[in-house]
């Protein structure tokens, strides 16, 4: 079998997410799939899915509404299984981007393990978190990457504890490249994708996605709360690059935290507090321009 | 190389990497390496060793050096690890992964009591754990036993008739830390034992497909009887393989058991591993005052070789299991697999003795106790236990 990647000429069958799936309405990964299909143009990728939302998305057997080749890994995985599909590619001299692409849950917290080795090593791939602050697959249950005081089925007073700053963790590792991806900015999201495509060793890149079943919020409304997150500073648009400098994308422009909370009743059911998120936002945006500050990306 | 006095770790070691050198002409090879005792030399050999076209990636478990494995198979590499107790324990997960993608890796499985609590030393019981994994599994009696299985689960495999994942077993310690004068094969012998690997399922733009995805009941359960009757295929897959081995190698491996001294046998006696050994000795001792005695060395426990085992024992009237394993609440886990497959002879009388547990010796004085209390027996009973304080 010829394994030389054949010169495409691509329709929507080719595309990373086909027409027709599983996904709930208003998911935010469906539009973060078509963009980055999109940023990677004509570059096909190989994906690796772990236990996820993302890999509900296919479908099932023999059907897949992913157009180019997938494995569904293990939840904890997919970096370890990335890693073996890319020094294979690369050593057979096949150049397209092996990208995992998993949830919080095994980004946060089942896989962070593998995921930190594989950044250490600085395996040639892109990894991608859709963010959705709370296992989804399983029916909204509380993850690491859960904010401070939300109400999920199991933090059903409340998350106690904070959200964990996975894009802190990764600079750590000084990876190559680093970003977080907004699904309300389309130029910054498919920007970004580039510079990741272009960047050779470990790039991680962070998308906050709206999960209406989980978020308990209207599925139309999801890039506006997106949008939303970022204008409030609640989620800050940056870049890290070899783990030491650093760029902000974007400010908060004044947009009004209320408006983000009162859309989403796993805010308002658990009564959470305004000025614990103004605090975490505050502290959060003290510690980026301090980093900003000192190391600069430009 | 040729007759070298090396340790069993060290032999693995050596034929798991000329087989991934013998791939070099075709995707080349990929392996996780993570150290375990008493496994380690395997994977510091291979991380030593200069591979034309192949990547041993230092990972930081168990569970992922099965995830590069698998990573590598189904991007179309030969891919191989090893382990041990806790680290098969850990790994569990992604073995059976990597028998459920029907996907031709070689692990060799360096045979240690799990813990808690801890303990270093020789039990079967972590490999057979991952008995259902969907991997063939084989247990090797010496040095020589272990190198030339290695080179056949690549063989039998990667054949497109079988498929599977292959778990290779020696003892820890015992085998892997003792030395013994190998027949250590040349890189040119093995790149004509072993053609390229192919994995049908390859990842590839040419036909993109979700491997690993949803399936519903009537297709899993399809997709698990396809591997049964890829099971079913390996016994003559494997005699093939015997059979071209003994071209290129010229020497012959047991196949899926190896029944010695059984033809007018009434007493048998099966164990796995070095205890065979020890067995060998106790058996020839009692056939040369005259007993009908034989004795089987158990090499293929996945699949289960019934019909090789009923062959073996057609004048038995008893049989006799070592079990360095247990399974808490049943007993030894070879002789529940025997002791099924011997419904068909509801004659035989068959008796389970775990001995050896956690690495104890068994002494041919114990397997000599052993013989006499299984002659003396009118009727089976629960597995014995040797050595529990009273």
């Amino acid at each position: 079998m010829s394994t030389a990647m054949a010169p495409v000429s691509k329709t929507h069958c080719d595309n990373v997410l086909r027409p027709g799936n599983t996904n709930c309405a208003g998911c935010g990964m469906s539009l973060g799939l078509h963009w980055l299909d999109e940023a990677l143009s004509e570059e096909r990728p190989f994906m690796v899915i772990p236990a996820c939302c993302g890999i509900v998305t296919a479908g099932a057997f023999p059907t897949t509404a992913y157009g180019v080749p997938t494995a569904a890994s293990t939840f904890a995985s997919s970096p370890a299984v990335a890693t073996g599909i890319s020094q294979i590619l690369r050593m057979n001299g096949e150049e397209n981007p092996v990208i995992c692409w998993a949830g919080d849950g095994g980004t946060y917290d089942i896989g962070i393990a593998t995921l930190s080795a594989a950044a250490e090593r600085n395996e040639d791939m892109i990894y991608v978190c859709y963010d959705n602050e709370i296992y989804g697959n399983t029916g909204g249950q509380r993850s690491s990457a859960t904010p401070e005081g939300v109400r999920t089925s199991t933090s059903p007073r409340g998350k106690v504890e904070q959200k964990k700053d996975m894009m802190g963790i990764m600079a750590a590792h000084r990876i190559p490249y680093a970003a977080t991806l907004s699904l309300a900015h389309r130029d910054d999201f498919l920007r970004k994708v580039r510079i990741a495509r272009e960047t050779k060793g470990f790039r991680f890149l962070l998308m906050l996605s709206p999960c209406p079943t989980g978020w308990k919020s209207e599925p139309a409304e999801g890039i506006d709360l997106i949008r939303t997150a970022v204008g409030c500073g609640l989620f800050p648009l940056y870049e890290v690059y070899e783990g030491l400098r650093y760029r902000i994308n974007a400010r908060p422009d004044g947009t009004p935290l209320e408006s983000y909370i009162s859309r989403q009743k796993r805010y308002t059911a658990a009564k959470v507090d305004p000025q614990l998120i103004r605090n975490f936002i505050s502290e959060q945006w003290r510690y980026l321009d301090a980093m900003a500050r000192a190391f600069p990306a430009d | 190389m040729g007759r070298e006095l090396v340790t069993g770790n060290y032999a693995a070691g050596y034929t798991l990497a000329l087989a991934g050198e013998a791939n070099r002409s075709g995707r080349g090879c990929g392996a996780g390496a993570y150290p375990i005792t008493p496994q380690t030399e395997i994977v510091e050999y291979l991380r030593g060793f200069e591979f034309t076209k192949g990547a041993v990636v230092p990972v930081e478990s168990e569970h992922s050096a099965m995830g590069v494995c698998i990573g590598a198979a189904l991007a179309g590499a030969r891919s191989f690890t090893a382990s041990s107790s806790n680290g098969l324990a850990y790994m569990t997960e992604n073995v059976f992964a990597a028998g459920y993608y029907r996907l031709p890796i070689v692990m060799i499985a360096v045979n240690r009591t799990l813990g808690p609590p801890w303990n270093i030393w020789v039990d079967q019981g972590d490999s057979l754990a991952l008995r259902d994994a969907a991997w063939l599994q084989f247990y090797t009696e010496s040095h020589q036993e272990l190198v030339d299985t290695i080179l056949l689960a690549f063989r039998v495999g990667e054949d497109p008739r079988v498929l599977l994942p292959v778990m290779v077993a020696e003892d820890g310690f015992v085998t892997s830390h003792t030395q013994m004068i190998v027949d250590l094969p040349e890189q040119e012998l093995v790149d004509r034992y072993l053609p390229p690997c192919r994995v049908p399922h390859q990842l590839t733009h040419a036909r993109p497909t979700t491997v690993g995805g949803l399936t519903w009941p009537k297709e899993t359960t399809h997709h698990r009887h396809e591997i049964q009757e890829a099971m079913e295929r390996v016994p003559e897959v494997l005699a093939e393989a015997i059979n071209e081995f003994e071209q290129v190698f010229g020497r012959r491996p047991h196949g899926a058991l190896s029944a010695e001294y059984t033809d007018d046998a009434q007493t048998v006696l099966i164990a796995c591993n070095t205890m065979t050994r020890t067995l060998r000795r106790v058996v020839e001792e009692r056939r040369a005052r005259g007993e009908k005695i034989g004795l089987i060395m158990q090499k293929m426990f996945r699949p289960f070789p019934r019909q090789e085992l009923l062959r073996a024992v057609t004048q038995a009237q008893r049989v006799g299991v070592l079990d360095r394993n247990y399974s808490p609440g049943s007993g030894g886990i070879m002789w529940t697999e025997i002791a099924a497959t011997l419904q068909h002879r509801p004659d035989i009388l068959v008796q389970d003795y775990l001995v050896g547990l956690g690495g104890g010796d068994v002494t041919p004085q114990d397997i000599s106790a052993i013989v006499d209390e299984l002659q003396s027996r009118q009727t089976a009973g629960d597995p014995v236990w040797k050595e529990v304080a009273a």
